[in-house]
């Protein structure tokens, strides 16, 4: 069971190192603000095996208030995009 | 049995995050990249809350497992075209292999008017309402 969750942790890690790159070189800013957005699924995630793998249930809260505030996040970003009218960036 | 399904659903959704990272990195625009990142990520995420209820198997955390994967299934679509609407109207550029796009000869990025394609001469006309700003 430890190998699988080292190794998911490490793939998770990867998609992290690969999300970041994109949020570097974005051409645009939605596209880094897709990249933030995958950011947030990829730590939902990785808060859930880590609390499988410490067996502490109470980890699950900060997993979904992770999301909370990417869906926020998301929104509030979409709007700032939106009033700002065309842009070339 | 159970130790088996939990790892199967770890690794599967971690592997398709790692997608979901691939396809934001290799794809050309933004549209195909949000294509690739919402609906692998929210399935990956989903998966390993599935997991997480498998492992702990008590009523209060699989409730907020499921509630957390009900909360990603609701909000990720609508967070998804939110940022491609805006991406959109700030004139992000699309892929040059795109085959349509159907919103730019219809739509008026400065009055914010969608036409439908039916309109005739007699009801295009712009009718004003009592109540239109001035």
């Amino acid at each position: 069971m430890s190998t699988v969750i080292l190794s998911s942790l490490v793939i998770m890690s990867l998609a992290l190192c690969l999300a970041f790159v994109r949020l570097y070189r974005g051409p645009s800013l939605p596209d880094r603000v897709v990249a933030l957005e995958l950011f947030s699924s990829v730590i939902v995630g990785i808060i859930g095996v880590v609390a499988i793998a410490t067996d502490v249930p109470s980890l699950l809260d900060v997993a979904i208030v992770m999301a909370l505030m990417a869906f926020m996040a998301a929104i509030g970003f979409a709007r700032f995009l939106e009033r700002g009218g065309p842009r070339d960036d | 049995m159970i130790e088996i399904l939990k790892g199967g659903l770890l690794l599967v959704g971690a592997i398709f995050m790692f997608l979901a990272a691939l396809g934001l990195v290799r794809l050309p625009d933004l549209l195909t990249r949000m294509h690739a990142t919402t609906k692998a990520a929210t399935l990956g995420a989903s998966l390993i809350m599935l997991a997480v209820a498998l492992h702990f198997g008590e009523v209060a955390v699989v409730a907020r497992a499921l509630g957390v994967i009900l909360f990603i299934m609701m909000t990720a679509p609508v967070a998804a075209h939110v940022i491609g609407r805006a991406g959109y109207f700030v004139g992000s550029r699309l892929w040059h292999g795109t085959v349509k796009d159907e919103l730019r000869p219809n739509y008026d990025p400065l009055t914010h008017e969608l036409k439908s394609g039916m309109e005739t001469d007699a009801n295009a006309v712009h009718q004003p309402r009592e109540n239109d700003p001035r």
